[in-house]
Order: C-alpha cells, then structure tokens, then sequence
C-alpha cells in the first residue's frame, strides 16, 4: 500500500532528518493509489491501477539547496538520499530568493478524507460505467467517459520542527454523449470528495439530454450577445483569472493586475459589485488541505469582495522583501452565487444564448487577459425567456475582467472540478466567428 | 516555479542520473511481468520499465532560480484478458511486486470485460528479440556541468538587461527516457532518448504607460544533446531575424529579441481585414501541429478522444475516398517517425513496433491517418504504423502523434522572393497564442512578431495580431512554400491529450509558406 498514516509518515521523516547535517533542511513524503476507467463508442477503452510513493529532501548551507529523492525507505537508502542531497546543495550556486524554513506550526485538520472513496475498487468503477453506458445505448447515442478515483497522503517535516500531514479523497467523473449522425454532442462532467455522491446515472440523462437538444443547430451571426454561462463555462474563464491574483507579477508590472506608475488594481472596483470570490479548505463540497506545500496555513480567504480585489498572494520570498505576511496562491476557489436557477435565469433572458461549456482557452493578450476559446456540446439560442433552438459552436474573444463587470445576474452556485461558481448572466459577450465543429 | 515540474517527477543527485540499469534485471524483470499474466490468463502483456530523468536550470536576470534534477522510475504492465485491456503501474520494482502487478492489470481487465463491446484485436507484429536503439547525440546534456549551464543562461540574460530589457527568464531543460520494453510476442527493446529545450522570454515595461510586451526565444524543443546549443554559422537563416536549424545561438537571438521588443511595443496596431499571410517555420509549426496533426490521428477520427481533445472533422470515408481536397496540391504532409533530431525520433514505439515514415496528405488529397496495434484493422491494415506512446512508465501507452511535417515546395524559392510577390501581407515569426475547436476546423494563431507587407516589401512591425481561418479553406489557400534550403523543424514537449492526460513531444518541419487572403483581427482592449 502507497497510503501511509501521520504515524508511519512522521517515522520515516523523522529518521531522514536525523541524518542531515545541513543548516537547514526539509522532507516531504507523497503517496496515492488509484484507478481508472475509460470508455468510448459504448465500450470500454483503456483502464488502469496506479500506484506511486515517494520521499524528497532538501538540504540547504547559507543560501545553497540541493534536493535528490528516493523510493527506499530502509536506514541505509534514507541516509544515502540526504548525503546526495548535501552534495548537491554544495554545488549548487546561491539562490538570494531563498527564505528560511517555516517553523513549527500546528495546521487545523482537514476534510478532505472519505472511507467509502478510499475503498473504489476496479468493480465498482466498472459498475459505474455500466449505468452510463445504459442511458447512452438506451437513447441511442455514442457514449465517451473517464471515471477516476484516487487517494493520496502528503506529510512534510523541516529541521526548525514544522511537521504537517494530510489524507485525501476524490472522485472524477465526466461523458460525453453524441448522437449516431454526429450533428448533437452532449458533455457533463463532476468532481466529488465523497463518491456516494457520485451518480453516473443521472449525469449521463443530463449529457443525453444536451446531445438530442443540440442536433440540427442553425448559424447564427457573431457578434455581441447576452450570454448565459452554466457553471462548467463560467469556471472555464474564472480559473484563468485567478491566476493572476499575485502580487509580485502586479508589482513588477506585468500582469493585469498593473496599472500606470507602478500601481497595483488591489483595493480596486474591477468588477460589477454582485461578484464576490473567496477560498475555503473547509468547504464541505470542495474539501482541501490546510497547509501548503512551504509550510504555510491555508485558511479561508476573500480574493474579491462587492467587485473590488481584496487581497492578492505572496510567496515567502516576496512577503519577505515587501515586509508583508505570505499568503498561498488562489487555489480552490468559490465565486458566491444568487438564489436563482439555471432556469429562471433563461426565463428572465429577452434575447440570449445559453452556453454549456467552453473549450480551448488560450490567453490572447496577457495585458488585458483577452482570452479566445470556442463554445462546444450544447449552445443554444433563447428568447423571450424561452430556448428556441440549438446553434452552432462560436469562437469568442473576451476578457473574464470585461465579462465580470458586464453580469447581469448570477445564479446558483455549485461545484464543477476544483471550483464552486454559479450559472452567470453577461451582456456583451463577444463572439467572433462560428465554428462548424460538433 | 517551473510549469509543469510536478509532472516530471522528483528530484534527484545529478550523479545518479546517468547510471543505467543493467539489461539482463530488465529482461528477468519483464519475464516475471509476462509469465504471471500469462499464467492469469492474459492472452497478450507487455510490460515498459521506464527511468525518466529531467533536468530544469532556471534562471532570471542575474539570479539562477533553481536547479533541479529530477527522476521518475517505475513499471507499467499493459495485458489483454478476455479481450479487453487492463493495466497496472507501480513505483515498486521488485521481483514479487511486480508478480502482483502482472495479477492486477489481468483482474483490471477482467473486471471491464463485462462491459466491452468488441474484443481488442491486435495488429501482428514479430518479435525482434533483444534490440537497443539511442538518439544520435553528439553531447550527453546530463554530463556537461550544471555551471556551464548557468554560465550560459546568466550570459543570455545579461545580454537582456543590458538592452534595455525590464525583466527576463530563461531556462535549460534536459530529458532523457531510458525505456524497456518486453511483450509477449518476443520483443526486449532497450531505449536511450534525450531531448532538450532552452528558452528565453524578454519582457519589457512602460511605467508610465503601464504597458507591457514580450518576445520568447526562437529555439524550439529537439531530439538533441547540447550540441543543440552549440552555434554553427551554416545552421543560421538570415533575413529582417536570424532564425535557426539544428543549432541554436541564444547569445544572439536573446539580443536580437531584446531589440524587438521595444520596436514590438511602438508597433502599429493591425488594421483588420484579409491578408496574404507569410508563416516562418517557427510559427507555423504550431499551426500544422493543431489543424494537420490532429485531425489525422485515428483515435479523434473514431471517437476515442471524443470526451476530452475531441473528435476530427475528417473521417474514414474522406480518407477511402482518396478524393477528399485536405489542401491544394502544393500541400503534401508526412509522418515521420525516424527523422532525425525530432522530438518524436526512436526506433520503436511503446508497443515494439518498429517506426516508420508515410503519407498523410498527397497533392493535397488526404491518404491516411496515425494508428497503433489495436487500431491498425479499423483502417484497413496489417500492421501498426508505429504511433503508441505513454509518457512515463506510470501511464498507460496509446495513439500519440508522430512527426508530422509539410514537405517544401519542390521549385527553388527564397523568402524574399515570396515576399516580393505580396502586394498587402503579414509576415509573422515565432509562435503566440493558439486555439482551435474539438473538431479542428475553426482556428485563431496569435504569433511572436508581426511585420507588414506593403507592396513586395516589409515596412514595419505590427502588434495586436491574430489570423483566423478554417483548417480546409486554410491549406487550399496555400500559395506557395519555400524550398528545402528553409526547411526547419519546431515542436513541443507538452501536447497534451487523453485521460489521465499525457503530454507527447513531437515535431513539425516546413518551409516558409505564405497563404493568401486569410482573415486577420485585431485583439486590442481597454479594461
């Protein structure tokens, strides 16, 4: 087994540390067991178990690292591994960016692990394939899938006594449906912690649905559109924003976060006043660790209040030169939604398009964050609060900074891979030009 | 720090990097592997023990970031049982372990066979018996010392501030795959391949405007030693900017990109509208990669990939027709496993099939497509052609893309000649932005640098620029393609497809070609 518990991990990081004879010196231990199932043309295609464990060390004198790892956890290959990383570090130029260790800290315990998905195994994942597989045949349709499910443990230790464990769960599920002529495609796709979440079933009649709605679109002009973004598109475009919530590329000049003169945009109304973006590693629905990987706590934090940036990370090194305190980067992050759903949000909409999802996003312009991606698996024309038909694919070019000060209204939010984000309705969406693709 | 480091494994001592693994532990390893399937009842197995080592040497302006060395070693076990795939890896690479292995890729597969469709059915492929095969290296990039790595790139970065730059970041990335691979059919195929990727990217900052631009590197990712980054004058091409074939000169291109930069951000913003459009090697690589590599893998054109990369506009109709018009008839595009320096050069694929080169596209007319062992019937062959890959030992091996590259133009043709014959174009250089759709017909390519075409002649830079066309109206718009003489390859470490996802590496060789009347935007905003 690759899954070790906080004991067992913090004995053979204990007995790595006792060797270094570094200033300084960390270890972290990682671990995961998994499998997966993939299937296509209503059949399965390729599957696997995987299994992997661990140890990397990091010793450093004044301002020289060095790291080396190992798969051994004997006494003798834990001692070979610290002497090699030694080595390496007195090789290794000085890095002036390099911050002290962390010291010890005592982390609040995480959520993130659940008995049930720890226990998937190659029969159930099968079983799970199975009820998709059925709602796709029984509509008539061409299913491809992947279901995954991993657990995985991480612990790290440090010379200044700094120790931090964490056990995880999660389970991935998505399907893609299209019809045998090859004019409709429907996708769905869920992450979960708890896998008795999980129901393939009901997701699969989802993508069923979008796939039949979708045939026979028709080509309308491109141009600017209201435009209604169900969770899965609106994550699309807001985890490439929240990348840039960083102060050292704002500072240094190089991120849309910039303005003229050296400035930053933090503590700025950069979007409409209804978007308000935070992380949480105690959301039940989208669990996560309480430390980071350098030590540090992650706690909840509001990225985006009423429209105006709240705060942006800074990695130690940064933190250290700004005389500020560190904080990790926007990870798992929650945008707040409305009370409204999916529905009353088409039902409020004159003349629109809805959108399932996007795909292909690509940065056009990092000054402005112009981004260009295509619509796909389900976009349809609405008016007077009603779909009329389904329409071909666009390309878009827009900026999710332009597209969260144009919301109209947001609805309610929920979980779509590592994010939780509501439906959203934007006015001016640009499209640019169709696509023929299904 | 570095995209993607996580994926590439773990660090390591660099010393440890190049001791290989005896042979003969392989074999008795992959025998375990193959008798215990066997014995479990897979009716086929193989079995890749993989050590795949990384080196990154990171730097910025005068400071080197970090070097890391990493590795990444393991076993994958791959069996058919009841006519359906299983598979298994492990970081564990023990005689036992690997018994156990063997059993739970056969019950993996037992499990999923209550669901297949039709049983898996493999191309024939021969045994080779025990067989090497090493990338053509000149000089090993593990083994030159990691100081002279420094050296260089602090000299490139130097070179950088000195010009006036605001910041700048570059980087060494050494990879070396050491693969074995054992099947049932009586192949033991040892692999030795090294790639390496040094880059750079200049950037350049208007306080008082708040205005920021970039240039990247005009390197390119290659199935190369470090020779890679020993300048050869006859490996220049010269003309408005020295780009380079099989040797690369950073010292000259990062003060040439430096340069640029601040002529780039004074630039002319584009006027939209349709242009006859000159695509350097550096950038159209990644244009052929995305609307030629893709559409003609089989796995898309089937469906396989229809969750996650998507599917394919073509199909096995517009391929056995031979009728159907992929470009004009100046386009011919080939596969080509064996081309030496390429990213996606060995000498047998993940599945111990020996590689080759063929057809894609034929005077314009699409021929044929890139598939593996279990695909090979579908289209009507008796023998793969060669396109299984996994990108570690923990993943398992599908249809990745070959080289695929677009044969020069067969009449002598200079750059400047075909610039001459333009009467309102752009020239673009090096490789930008990039989208595409799930089908590969709708595409947008930003680039790295942009020149204006007036009437035979370049007249200045442009910024703000994309093209957007159709992948067929797109090479039937084809008008010409340099010679031989400009032909050079580009490429990438990380395309991506699948699930999990896997990266591939794999190169695009072209001349400069120009395609007329294709449709530019402007991507210019205020926030």
């Amino acid at each position: 087994m690759s899954i070790l518990s906080t004991e067992e991990a913090r004995a053979i990081l204990k007995k790595a540390l006792s060797f270094s004879k570094a200033d300084e010196c960390e270890v972290s231990l990682n671990g995961s067991e998994g499998g997966n199932i993939r299937y296509a043309r209503n059949a399965v295609s390729t599957a696997g178990d995987m299994s992997s464990m661990g140890l990397a060390i990091s010793s450093t004198f004044g301002k020289k690292t060095g790291s080396a790892t190992i798969n051994e956890f004997d006494d003798a290959s834990l001692e070979k591994v610290v002497r090699r990383s030694e080595e390496l570090a007195q090789l290794a130029p000085a890095n002036p960016e390099y911050v002290s260790l962390e010291g010890p800290k005592t982390f609040a315990e995480s959520i993130t692990f659940n008995p049930t998905t720890a226990r998937v195994n190659p029969d159930i994942r099968a079983e799970a394939v199975r009820k998709s597989l059925e709602v796709a045949k029984a509509a008539n349709l061409e299913a491809a899938g992947f279901l995954e499910n991993t657990t995985s443990f991480r612990a790290i230790m440090n010379s200044k006594g700094l120790y931090a464990y964490n056990k995880d769960t999660d389970v991935s599920f998505s399907v893609t449906t299209r019809n045998q002529a090859g004019t409709g495609s429907g996708y769905v796709s869920n992450s979960f912690n708890d896998i008795t979440k999980l129901d393939t079933l009901a997701l699969t009649k989802i993508a069923a649905a979008k796939a039949n709605g979708s045939a026979g679109a028709r080509a309308i002009e491109p141009g600017k559109y209201t435009v209604i973004l169900e969770p899965l598109a609106a994550s699309d475009m807001l985890s490439n924003l929240v990348r840039g919530f960083d102060a050292r590329g704002a500072e240094e000049g190089r991120s849309f976060m910039s303005k003229k003169g050296g400035e930053t945009r933090l503590g700025e109304q950069l979007f409409n006043e209804q978007v308000n973006i935070y992380s949480d590693p105690f959301n039940p629905e989208l669990p996560g660790a309480t430390w980071n990987g350098d030590g540090l706590p992650v706690e909840r934090t509001s990225w985006v209040e009423k429209g105006i940036v709240k705060n942006l990370s800074y990695s130690r090194f940064w933190a250290q030169k700004k005389g500020v305190k560190p904080l990790p980067s926007a990870g798992r992050i929650i945008m707040e939604g409305g009370s409204a759903s999916l529905e009353d949000l088409i039902k409020s909409t004159e003349k629109g398009i809805l959108v399932t999802r996007f795909w292909y996003i690509r940065s056009v312009d990092p000054q402005t964050l112009l981004l260009t991606g295509l619509t796909r698996d389900g976009t349809f024309y609405i008016e007077n609060g009603k779909i009329m038909f389904p329409i071909k694919n666009f390309r878009f070019n827009e900026s999710p900074i332009i597209m969260l000060n144009n919301v109209e209204a947001l609805g309610k939010a929920e979980r779509n891979g590592n994010m939780i984000v509501p439906p959203m309705k934007i006015r001016d969406f640009t499209f640019s030009s169709l696509s023929d693709a299904v | 720090m570095l995209p993607g480091l996580s994926l590439m494994g773990n660090p390591i001592d660099p010393a440890q990097a190049l001791d290989g693994m005896d042979v003969r532990i392989k074999k008795a390893l992959a025998d375990v592997a193959l008798n215990a399937a066997r014995s479990k009842g897979a009716s086929y197995a193989d079995i890749r023990i993989g050590r795949y080592l990384n080196q990154f040497v990171a730097t910025r302006e005068n400071r080197v970031q970090g070097v890391a060395n990493t590795e990444s070693y393991g076993v994958g076990i791959r069996v058919i049982a009841d006519g359906c795939w299983g598979f298994a890896s492990s970081n564990n690479v023990e005689k036992e372990d690997i018994a156990k292995l063997a059993e739970r890729a056969v019950a993996v597969a037992k499990a999923n066979a209550k669901i297949q469709g039709e049983p898996v059915k493999l191309a024939p492929q021969k045994g080779y018996g025990e067989v090497s095969w090493k990338s053509p290296i000149e000089r090993n990039a593990f083994e030159v010392p990691v100081k002279e790595k420094v050296d260089l790139l602090l000299s490139t970065n130097a070179i950088a501030m000195q010009g006036g730059a605001s910041f700048v970041n570059s980087v060494i990335l050494a990879v070396n795959e050491q693969k074995y691979f054992a099947s049932t059919d009586g192949s033991y195929i040892d692999q030795d391949i090294h790639r390496i990727y040094p880059n750079f990217t200049v950037t350049k900052i208007d306080r008082s405007s708040g205005k920021f631009d970039t240039i990247r590197s005009l390197s390119t990712p290659m199935g190369m030693g470090y020779e890679y980054l020993e300048p050869k004058e006859s490996s220049k091409v010269k003309g408005i900017v020295t780009r380079y074939k099989d040797r690369y000169d950073i010292l000259e291109d990062v003060k040439a990109a430096t340069t640029n930069v601040d002529e780039k951000m004074k630039a002319k913003s584009v006027e939209p509208g349709k242009y006859d459009m000159i695509l350097d090697p550096s950038h159209l690589w990644l244009t052929i990669h995305e609307s030629v590599g893709h559409p003609t893998e089989l796995d898309r054109v089937l469906g396989y990939e229809a969750n996650y990369a998507g599917t394919s506009f073509l199909s096995l109709e517009r391929m056995n027709s031979k009728k159907f018009n992929f470009g004009n008839e100046l386009v011919n595009v080939v596969a080509d496993k064996t081309q030496k320096g390429s990213l996606g050069a060995v000498g047998y694929d993940d599945e111990g099939v020996g590689c080759k080169k063929w057809d894609i596209v034929k005077d314009g007319i699409l021929v044929n497509f890139q598939a593996t062992r279990d695909q090979a019937h579908m289209i009507g062959l008796n023998e793969s052609q060669g396109c299984s890959y996994a990108q570690s030992w923990q993943d398992v091996q599908f249809q990745r893309m070959p080289n695929i590259s677009l044969q020069p133009g067969k009449a002598k043709l200079s750059v400047d000649e075909m610039i001459k014959n333009v009467e309102k174009g752009v020239y673009i250089i090096g490789d930008g932005s990039f989208s595409i759709d799930q089908q590969r017909y709708n595409f947008q390519f930003g680039g790295q640098m942009f020149y204006e075409i007036k009437e035979g002649k370049i007249v200045g830079m442009l910024k703000d620029v994309a093209y957007q066309s159709n992948t067929q109206e797109f090479w039937n718009a084809c008008g010409a393609i340099c010679d031989e003489s400009d032909y050079r390859l580009g490429g990438a470490f990380n395309d991506g497809k699948g699930q999990p996802s896997q990266s591939n590496a794999v190169s695009h060789g072209c001349s400069t070609t120009r395609f007329n009347g294709v449709n530019v935007i402007n991507t210019a905003r205020k926030i």
